[in-house]
C-alpha cells in the first residue's frame, strides 16, 4: 500500500471515530440525567429568566435539533456560548490553548529525554541493581499524582529555595510580543518562541523559569513509560548482529549504543510520544491548576467552578478533537518513517 | 613467533540450569601468512572460539582459563580501550550478511566511521577515497557508497563485510561461517575473492565453518572441534589423506565425495552431547565406533602423531 | 465451572507462598500486596486506631507543625492530620472498588460476547470502545462527573466509563487468540454450545489478564479520583478524604505548612504504588518476557 492510499484510508477511518466522539460528549452533557441549565442555576432563578437563558444558548430546542446544531457548529468552529457571559467558547479556548501547548511540549521533552537516558542506562546494566532501581523509579513516578508532585516541587524549589517562581506564566507586564517588523506581526502564543522572535533574551529566560517546575512535574510523571519502552526496545536491538559487528570493529561503546542501537530502537518511542499525548493533556489540566498556569486546563477547572456547562462541553469537545488529530498525525508519521510502507 | 597462540583456553556460560562449557582447554597456534580452518558441528564451540580472540564472547560467557597471545601480547590483560584498538587490527566477518550492517547507515559511512575511529588523523575525504578503492577491489561500484544496506543483495553485503574486515590491513582476519547464508554460486564467488585477497593482503586467516569442502580448499591447517575440545589439529593434507580421530573420519565420510560418487555417505550416529553435563572421559565415546575401556574413564590429550596432533586413546 | 474456579483458587494460595522464590517479579507482587493490605487495614481499623475525630475542628491549635501530641500536625481548621490520614482512604477505596467492579461487570462480558460473535458486532463495539479509549481519561471523567454531580456512585461511574475499554480490549485479544486454537475448533466441531466454549476454554485464560488489568486499574482509579477531587468534583467536604486535604492544603503552602499536603499525598502515592506493583508483578509472572 502506498503512503498516499494509507493516509487517505486513515483519514477516512477518523471520521466515524470523530462522529462517535462528538456524539459521546453530547450524550454526556445533554442526555445524562441533569438539565445543564437548571444545574447551572442550582434552582435559584425565576422561571422566566431561566427560559430566556435557555433560548439564548439554544438549549430550548428539541434534542435532535440541538444535536444537529452542535455538529454543524463544530464543523464551523463554533463550540457554543459560555453560560457566564454568552461569549463564544471557541474564542476563549483558542486564546488559552497556546499556554497548554507550550506546557505540553516542554513536559513531553522532559519525559522523553529522561525516559531515553534512564532507559538506555537500564538496558545496559541489565538485571543489576541499577536496572532494578531505574525500573522501580519508572513505576513509582507514575503512582504520584501529578498535582501532588507539583505542590511538592513548589514547596521545595519555590517557597523554600526561591529558585523558581511558584505560579503563573511570566511576570505580569513582561509578556513576549513576538516578531514585529514594520506592519508584519507574528506571535505564536508560546512565550519561549515569542520572546526569541522579539529578540528579548531576558524574557526568554523568564519564560523558561516559569515553565520549568510545571513541565518538570508533568515530564517526571510521564517518563516512566518511556523508560520502560526504551529499555525493552534497546534490549532487543542490542542483541542484533549489526550491534555485535560494530563492537567487533572496535567502535566506541557510546557510538554503538547511540548510533547503532538507539537509532534503530527509536521508532516505537516516537509512536509512544503520540500515544501519550492524551495522558499529557490530562496531566496538564492538573498541573495548570497547581501552578496557576493560564491554559486550557485551568480554563476547564474554572468553568467547573462556575458551573458553566456549555463551556465545559466546548472544552471537552476541543480536547477530544485535539487528541484525535494528534493520533492521526502520529499514524501518518509512522507510516512515513517505516520503510515497509514507504518503499 | 607464531602470530596467534591460544593456550588451554576455556570459555564458560553460566546459566540458571548449569554451566555450559563451550570451549574446553583449547590450544592452537598459527604462524603469519597461514590459513587455519576450524571445523565442527553446530554447537561445538568454534564460533565462541573465534569471538574469544577479539574478546567479544557474548554475555554471560566468560573466559575462565588459558591465554590468547596475538603477536606476543596477552589479550586477556588488555584494558577496554586497548581491546578496541585490537579490534582495529583483527578483522572479523560475521555469518549473516543480511543482519550485520546498520540499516540506517549508508555503506560508505560504515567504512568512514571504522577508519576514522582507528586512524584519527585521516580526514573524511581521505576515508571516502579509501572506501571507494576497497569496494572496487571487491567488485562493487564506487558510486554505491551512498547506498543503504537493504539496497544490496546478500552476496554483495558479504563483500562489504569482507571489505570492512580488511579496511585497516589487519594482521589477522577471522571469518565465522562467511558463506553459510549464501547460495552455492555466490559462495563460490566469495571464496574465490577471499583466496585472491589472501594473496593480495598477505593475510593470516582463520576460517570457521561446518563445511569440510571449503576448509579443504582454503586452509593450510585444520583444527577439528568436538564439544568444545580440539580433537585433531594439523596440516590439511595430512588430515584429509589420513584422518586419525574417529570423529574426523566420520566427518569426512558423511560428506558427499565427488570423486567416488558410488560410495554411500555415513552420517555419524547419535547427536552432540549436552555441554552442561557432558559424557565422562572422552566426550565423543558414546558415538565412537572404536570406543574401548579407557574412553569413558579419562579424557584424551593432544599428542603428536603422524605429523599432526590428535586427542584419542587409540593413539596414546 | 465449579471445578475450574476451585482449581484457580487452589492454585493461587501456594503461588502466593512461592512468590518470594520467583525472583524480581515475585518480590514486586509481595511488596505491593503488603503495602495494599497495610493501607486497607489501616482504613478499616480507623474507628479504633484514630486518636481523634477526623472532622472535629479545633481539636488542636491551627496549622501546628508535627509534634508529639499531633504527630502529623494540624490543618487550618485545627483538625488532627493523623486521624484524617487514617480515615482519609475510605472514600478513595470505595470509589476505586466500585468503579473497578463496574468495569469488570460491564467490560468483560461485552468483550467476551462481542469478540466471540465476531463480524459487525465486533467491529461496531470495537469502534465505540476505541473512541472512548482514545479520549483523554481525566477529561472524560470530568465531563461525566460534572454532569452527574457529587456522590460516590457518580464518581465511580465517571471513572468506570473511562476504563471499560481497557478490559474490553484485553478480553478481546485473548478471545481472538483462543478462538483460533485447534482444541477450541475441535470442541466446536463436536457440537459444543458457544456458551460452554466461552466458559470452559476462554474464561480461564482470560482471568489472569483481567486480574492484571484490574489491579493497575485500581491504581489509576485512585489517582483519577484524587484528580477529580482536586478540580472540584469531589465528594462532600464533611467526609475525611486525602484528595480534599490536598486541595485545601494547597492554600496553606505559602505559609509553609507542608505537613497538610505531604502525608495525605504520600498515602495516595503509597496506595497507588502498591496496586501498581501487584499489577506489574503479576503480568510479568504470568507472561515472562526476555528470558535468557
Amino acid at each position: 500500500m502506498s503512503l498516499r492510499s494509507y493516509v487517505i484510508a486513515r483519514v477516512l477511518l477518523t471520521i466515524p471515530m470523530l462522529l462517535l466522539l462528538l456524539t459521546l460528549v453530547f450524550l454526556i452533557t445533554r442526555v445524562l440525567p441533569g438539565d445543564p441549565v437548571l444545574l447551572h442555576f442550582e434552582k435559584q432563578a425565576k422561571p422566566e429568566a431561566v427560559e430566556e437563558f435557555r433560548q439564548r444558548l439554544g438549549l430550548d430546542k428539541s434534542l435532535p435539533e440541538q444535536y444537529v446544531d452542535y455538529l454543524t457548529g463544530v464543523l464551523r468552529g463554533d463550540l457554543g456560548k459560555s453560560m457566564q457571559d454568552f461569549s463564544p467558547v471557541a474564542q476563549q479556548i483558542f486564546s488559552a490553548f497556546p499556554a497548554t501547548l507550550e506546557l505540553a511540549i516542554f513536559g513531553m521533552i522532559i519525559a522523553v529525554v529522561l525516559g531515553i537516558f534512564l532507559g538506555v542506562r537500564s538496558s545496559r546494566s541489565y538485571n543489576t541493581g541499577e536496572d532494578h532501581v531505574i525500573r522501580t523509579f519508572g513505576i513509582a513516578t507514575y503512582a504520584i499524582p501529578v498535582f501532588f508532585l507539583g505542590m511538592v516541587l513548589q514547596l521545595v524549589f519555590s517557597i523554600q529555595l526561591h529558585w523558581f517562581p511558584s505560579g503563573g506564566r511570566i511576570y505580569p507586564g513582561s509578556e513576549p510580543l513576538g516578531l514585529n517588523l514594520g506592519g508584519f506581526h507574528l506571535a505564536t502564543g508560546l512565550y519561549t518562541v515569542d520572546s526569541l522572535l522579539e529578540g528579548n533574551l531576558s524574557k526568554f529566560v523568564q519564560a523558561l523559569r516559569y515553565l520549568f517546575l510545571p513541565s518538570f512535574a508533568l515530564g517526571l510523571v510521564l517518563c516512566g513509560i518511556f523508560i520502560r519502552l526504551t529499555r525493552t526496545s534497546m534490549l532487543e536491538t542490542l542483541r542484533l548482529d549489526f550491534v555485535t559487528a560494530a563492537r567487533a570493529r572496535g567502535l566506541k561503546e557510546r557510538t554503538v549504543v547511540y548510533t547503532y542501537a538507539l537509532r534503530n530502537a527509536f521508532l516505537p518511542i516516537l509512536t509512544m510520544m503520540g500515544l501519550q499525548f492524551a495522558a499529557l493533556l490530562a496531566g496538564a489540566i492538573l498541573t495548570e491548576t497547581t501552578f496557576s498556569w493560564p491554559g486550557l486546563g485551568r480554563y476547564l477547572v474554572d468553568r467547573i467552578a462556575f458551573r458553566d456547562y456549555t463551556a465545559i462541553q466546548g472544552a471537552v469537545v476541543f480536547f477530544g478533537l485535539l487528541v484525535a488529530l494528534v493520533s492521526l498525525m502520529v499514524d501518518i508519521l509512522y507510516a512515513y518513517l517505516d520503510p515497509r510502507i514507504r518503499l | 613467533m607464531p602470530l596467534l597462540e591460544i593456550n588451554s583456553l576455556t570459555v564458560d556460560y553460566p546459566t540458571r540450569v548449569g554451566t555450559v562449557r563451550a570451549v574446553d582447554r583449547v590450544s592452537i597456534s598459527l604462524e603469519k601468512g597461514q590459513t587455519l580452518g576450524i571445523v565442527g558441528e553446530s554447537g561445538c564451540g568454534k564460533s565462541t572460539l573465534g569471538l574469544a580472540v577479539i574478546r567479544l564472547v557474548p554475555s554471560p560467557g566468560i573466559m575462565t582459563e588459558g591465554s590468547i597471545m596475538i603477536d606476543g601480547t596477552d589479550i586477556m590483560r588488555l584494558s577496554n580501550n586497548e581491546v578496541r584498538e585490537l579490534r582495529g587490527k583483527v578483522g572479523f566477518i560475521f555469518q549473516d550478511p543480511m543482519t550485520s550492517l546498520n540499516p540506517v547507515k549508508r555503506i560508505g559511512d560504515h567504512f568512514v566511521e571504522f577508519i576514522r575511529t582507528h586512524e584519527k588523523e585521516v580526514s573524511r575525504q581521505e576515508a571516502l577515497e579509501k572506501t571507494g578503492k576497497i569496494l572496487e577491489s571487491l567488485g562493487i561500484l564506487r558510486e554505491r557508497t551512498t547506498d543503504y544496506p537493504h539496497q544490496f543483495s546478500g552476496g554483495m553485503r558479504q563483500r562489504v563485510m569482507i571489505g570492512l574486515g580488511l579496511a585497516l590491513n589487519p594482521k589477522l582476519l577471522i571469518a565465522d561461517e562467511p558463506t553459510t547464508s549464501l547460495d552455492v554460486i555466490v559462495e563460490a564467488q566469495i571464496l574465490e575473492l577471499m583466496n585472491k585477497l589472501k594473496k593480495d593482503y598477505d593475510l593470516t586467516l582463520i576460517l570457521i565453518t561446518h563445511n569440510i569442502g571449503i576448509v579443504a580448499e582454503m586452509s593450510d591447517l585444520i583444527a577439528v572441534m568436538y564439544a568444545g575440545r580440539v580433537v585433531e589439529f594439523g596440516p590439511t593434507e595430512q588430515i584429509f589423506e589420513n584422518p586419525l580421530h574417529p570423529y574426523t573420519k566420520g566427518l569426512l565420510e558423511s560428506a558427499p565425495n565427488i570423486l567416488h560418487p558410488e560410495r554411500s555417505m555415513h552420517p555419524i550416529p547419535g547427536s552432540p552431547p549436552d555441554l552442561i553435563s557432558p559424557p565422562p572421559g572422552c566426550k565423543f565415546h558414546p558415538r565412537c565406533p572404536h570406543a574401548f575401556e579407557p574412553c569413558p574413564l579419562r579424557e584424551p590429550f593432544l599428542v603428536m602423531k603422524e605429523r599432526r596432533f590428535v586427542a584419542c586413546h587409540l593413539y596414546d | 465451572m465449579q471445578t475450574e474456579r476451585g482449581r484457580i483458587i487452589v492454585q493461587l494460595i501456594p503461588q502466593f507462598v512461592r512468590l518470594s522464590k520467583r525472583g524480581m517479579a515475585g518480590w514486586t507482587v509481595l511488596i505491593g500486596s503488603v503495602i495494599v493490605v497495610a493501607v486497607v487495614g489501616m482504613t478499616l481499623l480507623a474507628p479504633w486506631i484514630a486518636p481523634h475525630n477526623p472532622i472535629a475542628i479545633n481539636v488542636g491549635p491551627i496549622m501546628a507543625a508535627p509534634s508529639s501530641e499531633f504527630p502529623l500536625g494540624t490543618n487550618h481548621l485545627g483538625q488532627d492530620m493523623l486521624s484524617r490520614v487514617i480515615w482519609g482512604g475510605s472514600m478513595v477505596l470505595q470509589v476505586a472498588l466500585i468503579s473497578v467492579a463496574m468495569c469488570v461487570a460491564v467490560g468483560v462480558p461485552i468483550g467476551l460476547l462481542a469478540s466471540y460473535a465476531g463480524g459487525n458486532t465486533d467491529k461496531g463495539t470495537s469502534l465505540v470502545m476505541d473512541s472512548i479509549y482514545a479520549f483523554p481519561g481525566l477529561v472524560l471523567a470530568i465531563a461525566i462527573a460534572a454532569m452527574l454531580g457529587r456522590g460516590v456512585l457518580n464518581m465511580s461511574l465517571a471513572i468506570a466509563v473511562v476504563y471499560v475499554p481497557s478490559y474490553y480490549r484485553i478480553v478481546r485479544s485473548q478471545v481472538l487468540t483462543i478462538k483460533e486454537l485447534s482444541y477450541v475448533e475441535a470442541a466446536r466441531a463436536l457440537g459444543a454450545k458457544s456458551r460452554s466454549i466461552i466458559l470452559r476454554y476462554v474464561m480461564p485464560n482470560v482471568v489472569p489478564s483481567v486480574v492484571s488489568v484490574a489491579t493497575i486499574n485500581f491504581a489509576d482509579a485512585i489517582l483519577t479520583a484524587a484528580g477529580l477531587t482536586f478540580v472540584g468534583l469531589g465528594l462532600s467536604v464533611a467526609v475525611p478524604d486525602w484528595g480534599w486535604d490536598l486541595t485545601y492544603g494547597r492554600q496553606l503552602l505559602p505559609a509553609g505548612a507542608w505537613w497538610v499536603i505531604a502525608f495525605p499525598g504520600l498515602m495516595i502515592v503509597l496506595l497507588a504504588l502498591g496496586f501498581t506493583l501487584i499489577g506489574e508483578g503479576l503480568s510479568e509472572l504470568w507472561s515472562p518476557r526476555l528470558e535468557q
